[in-house]
């Protein structure tokens, strides 16, 4: 409910000045403790999207982070088809390993992925949201999406049911 | 020249029981949108009522032609018939768009001769050599099928998709492996290049056993060939459309016909 809220205010304030001002971005996720003997640790894409004017769909912008079984040269990637939404939007086109945004998958519990403004200074002001898709081994999937604004420090939360808990996101200044 | 010899290779596979040609053909891959270095798909084809369910007849795949991401033309492997199907691997070593077809064109001709009803199967060229002359009630039908579907590993590519100019084919709008349940996607059919007009289109969606209604979609291509269907749900679907054309003058009557395979995800 409150990234609806937030969306919808960032809207009434109508057009923002471009480009945005110097700010990071700053996403934590958590990944949930899930029971059961067979657990693997999911793989996990954060990627911003741009948020959709009037009829037209949101469009996935850029990929900050995916966690994957970075090691696993032969057979790492043969997963990521399985975060279905990202490979659709971003990921198949995409040569993975990057630099700054592929790394390991991760335990259970809060993980922060900072974003310097360097990487994001070509991103107009306006109204966004970050996406967090995970695919699990013999678990599920599930998409968070946290509308957020870029041009000013804001924050918004969101949170999974599933594969992942919370997920907050923090412009800062 | 490598054309001509799979194009009289697939004449043989024209050798189908015609009680077949009632029940729906179909090549199914068992995944479609891959990722990683490299990737191995497996086929089904077979020809059954209800799509994707091998209980019929296995498909005579002597017109198998996969088409790489690259243009190229690669080899099947650990090819199998089985009772009800038939099946094949693709080793995916190309980033991109794959399309597999079995494709199968010639005439048949059915005729009398001193009473007795024969058939003829072969090319149109060498039809008029292997008629007697002393035939009867000649019928002669040109024929096309394309048995297709198509598969990605990596980022979609369209190169593998150009046309032929033969049959009935289906040109993306939208990409054939770039489909997700409740988005619209358009194809054009073009049928031996030209826009199909007004050709009625059936979807069906794998699984019947699993439920009562048939759940089938039925579209009209519009004037340019094109079609939009918005998938309700996920799965597999067989997309099929044909085409009968009664002989004119010294035209052949012409059957086509295509059935594609594609898959929604969620």
């Amino acid at each position: 409910m409150r990234p609806l809220t937030l969306a919808a205010s960032a809207a009434a304030l109508g057009t923002f000045a471009a480009p945005a001002m110097a700010a990071d971005l700053n996403v934590t996720v958590t990944v949930p403790q899930q029971t059961g003997a067979a657990y693997h640790r999911p793989y996990v894409a954060l990627w911003i999207e741009r948020a959709g004017a009037g009829q037209a769909a949101a469009t996935p912008v850029r990929t900050l982070a995916v966690w994957y079984e970075v090691s696993n040269v032969a057979e790492g990637k043969d997963w990521l088809k399985d975060m279905r939404t990202w490979w659709r939007g971003l990921g198949r086109g995409m040569t993975l390993p990057a630099d700054g945004v592929s790394s390991a998958t991760k335990a259970p519990g809060r993980h922060t992925v900072s974003i310097p403004a360097a990487r994001l200074r070509d991103l107009p002001a306006g109204n966004y949201s970050v996406v967090v898709e995970a695919a699990r081994e013999l678990g599920g999937r599930e998409v968070v999406r946290v509308p957020f604004v870029w041009g000013r420090a804001n924050t918004a939360q969101g949170t999974g049911r599933t594969e992942l808990g919370a997920v907050s996101v923090a412009v800062t200044r | 020249m490598k054309k001509s010899i799979a194009i009289i290779a697939a004449l043989a596979a024209l050798a189908l029981p015609m009680s077949a040609q009632a029940h729906r053909a179909w090549l199914a891959p068992t995944s479609t949108s891959l990722s990683g270095t490299d990737a191995w798909v497996g086929f089904d084809a077979g020809m059954s009522n209800g799509v994707f369910i091998p209980d019929h007849a296995a498909m005579n795949l002597a017109g198998l032609v996969i088409t790489a991401p690259d243009g190229s033309t690669v080899a099947p492997e650990n090819m199998g018939r089985a009772r009800y199907r038939s099946t094949f691997d693709l080793h995916l070593t190309q980033q991109g768009t794959y399309r597999v077809a079995n494709v199968m064109g010639g005439v048949i001709v059915s005729y009398k001769q001193g009473g007795e009803q024969k058939r003829w199967r072969g090319s149109e060229a060498e039809m008029a050599a292997n008629i007697p002359a002393d035939a009867t009630d000649v019928v002669a039908t040109r024929n096309n099928s394309r048995i297709e579907t198509f598969v990605t590993l990596g980022a979609t590519s369209t190169t593998a998709l150009a046309p032929t100019g033969q049959g009935i084919e289906l040109v993306p709008v939208t990409h054939p492996n770039d489909l997700v349940a409740g988005e619209a996607a358009t194809f054009k059919l073009v049928r031996d290049g030209q826009p199909a007009a007004d050709l009625e289109v059936t979807i069906a969606r794998g699984g019947t056993r699993y439920r009562d209604n048939p759940e089938e979609i039925t579209v009209r291509t519009g004037a340019d060939g094109a079609f939009t269907v918005t998938w309700p749900q996920p799965g597999m679907y067989w997309v099929n459309a044909s085409v009968r054309i009664p002989a004119q003058g010294q035209q052949l009557a012409y059957n086509a016909q295509y059935n594609g395979v594609v898959e929604v995800l969620p």
